[in-house]
């Protein structure tokens, strides 16, 4: 860990790899949370609307559940969760490949301090992707559910975005993009250090992915209780 | 000059090297050969500091690297070329970007600069036109050619290779061999390399030093190998019919 968090050697090749991290990290997990994002905030707003029959119930509420559900919890953990498989899995994949072929030697032989050349860059780049896509979420679980409530008529779109901003507390975003920094961390970090220790051949390299994708998803869920219980 | 003094190196209570001690001249191809198994890498390891020893010294030129602050050891580490079995080439980057990464990491050439150092790099190694492939696109024989161009990029004082000819043919060997004696000579580096390949030895050694489970067994050079009566060296070198009938005609 301490040579992780050490200057590195060459400022100019730090930012370039940093900005790689951010296009293999950020970029190409787009899609995915953008497909995610989308079904989901459909079915919480589906779901939501088929158990709230009761004419007592206002149909803004829909709106309101859904967007809680999509701020507090699934942009940040269940995103984390999904991320924690694509970009975990390559991460620990990569470095343990490295591993096992002697690149990391090789980059420790010319002097270049292999852990922090290899592991700081995806942190940071998880620390600053991880937010973006955070928000990204949001907003498509929001729009994904507002487009299946119009589509099936279950819910007038005035009512939805009236339900929307309807007692909306701002301080649920930040604590959503707190979760998901943290979790950008955690994935980054503990994935890293699967694939820096793998030992041994291809099958290890498999196995080093599938515990560092397993391990951060448990740790993200652990966390996440945590950042709960202090931040709400 | 490389000095091994009296090295130790075990791994979880397994002695791997016993007391080695060794001088490897300046300018000279050095060769380590040894059965899997008996302590070359760990040795070639342990020289470059990817192990750290147990026990014992090693100088380069004078300077103890054993007893250096991990920046001191740095500094040395820009003045070695390691050509490792496997090539490691660095998967995710092109053939130029490869050789031209040392460059960017440790010296003060701007990018035009380290461009046209690497592609001389290439050009020295016989790799001309494929500067934009990736490792994977070429064959072992050139992936090895383009490690040895990315090893002496930074003009090293020392070379280390570890078994540059495993899994080549022959006729890729001999010009490998060719290729790593003519810059060896060109550059005037101390070069250490590890091997089985006996072709490679009588080819352009120098010295030969014989490890045999973890200790130095015999050292001399590619003509007292022949006529040497150490039976361990015997059994490693007269393994094959070849080898054999090669020291019947030498005797003649």
């Amino acid at each position: 860990m301490g040579r992780v968090f050490t200057k590195p050697d060459d400022a100019k090749v730090f930012r370039e790899n940093v900005w790689k991290e951010i296009i293999l990290i950020g970029y190409y997990s787009i899609v995915i949370v953008l497909i995610i994002s989308t079904f989901i905030g459909a079915v919480i707003t589906l779901q939501t609307a088929y158990n709230m029959t009761n004419p007592i119930y206002p149909d803004y509420i829909i709106g309101l559940g859904t967007r809680d559900s999509v701020i507090l919890e699934f942009s940040s953990t269940i995103v984390g969760l999904v991320l924690a498989g694509k970009v975990g899995s390559s991460i620990a994949s990569n470095i343990g490949t490295m591993q096992v072929t002697q690149q990391i030697d090789a980059l420790e032989t010319m002097g270049v301090n292999s852990a922090n050349f290899l592991i700081l860059p995806k942190i940071v780049a998880a620390v600053i992707t991880f937010p973006f896509l955070g928000i990204l979420s949001m907003i498509t679980g929001i729009a994904g559910g507002w487009l299946a409530g119009m589509m099936s008529g279950e819910v007038p779109s005035a009512q939805y975005v009236y339900g929307l901003q309807y007692a909306f507390i701002p301080y649920y975003i930040v604590y959503s993009l707190i979760k998901i920094c943290t979790f950008g961390i955690i994935i980054s970090s503990v994935a890293s250090y699967y694939g820096y220790y793998t030992r041994g051949g291809a099958l290890e390299v498999g196995k080093a992915s599938t515990t560092a994708v397993v391990n951060s998803s448990l740790i993200i869920l652990v966390f996440n209780l945590l950042l709960t219980a202090l931040l709400l | 000059m490389i000095e091994v003094s009296h090295l130790c190196k075990s791994f979880n209570g397994v002695q791997i090297l016993s007391d080695v001690s060794a001088i490897f001249e300046e300018g000279k191809i050095n060769f380590t050969i040894g059965k899997s198994g008996s302590g070359k890498t760990v040795l070639l390891k342990s020289i470059i500091g990817l192990h750290e020893i147990d026990s014992g010294n090693i100088y380069f030129h004078d300077r103890n690297f054993t007893t250096m602050t991990i920046n001191q050891r740095k500094e040395i580490r820009k003045e070695i070329g390691m050509v490792f079995q496997g090539s490691a080439l660095f998967d995710s980057s092109t053939l130029e970007e490869n050789v031209m990464f040392p460059l960017k990491m440790f010296s003060d050439l701007s990018y035009d600069e380290c461009r046209e150092r690497a592609n001389f790099c290439l050009q020295r190694v016989d790799v001309v036109g494929k500067n934009h492939l990736f490792p994977s696109e070429i064959s072992g024989g050139m992936q090895k050619r383009v490690a040895i161009a990315r090893a002496i990029a930074l003009n090293p004082k020392y070379l280390f290779c570890d078994e540059p000819n495993s899994g080549l043919d022959p006729q890729t060997s001999i010009l490998i061999d060719n290729l790593i004696k003519e810059i060896v000579r060109e550059y005037n580096m101390t070069t250490i390399i590890n091997t089985h390949d006996m072709n490679s030895v009588m080819e352009i050694a120098d010295k030969i030093i014989f490890i045999h489970e973890g200790k130095l067994w015999w050292q001399g050079d590619k003509e007292s190998i022949w006529t040497t009566d150490n039976p361990e060296v015997n059994r490693f070198i007269f393994a094959s019919e070849l080898t054999k009938k090669i020291r019947v005609l030498y005797e003649k």
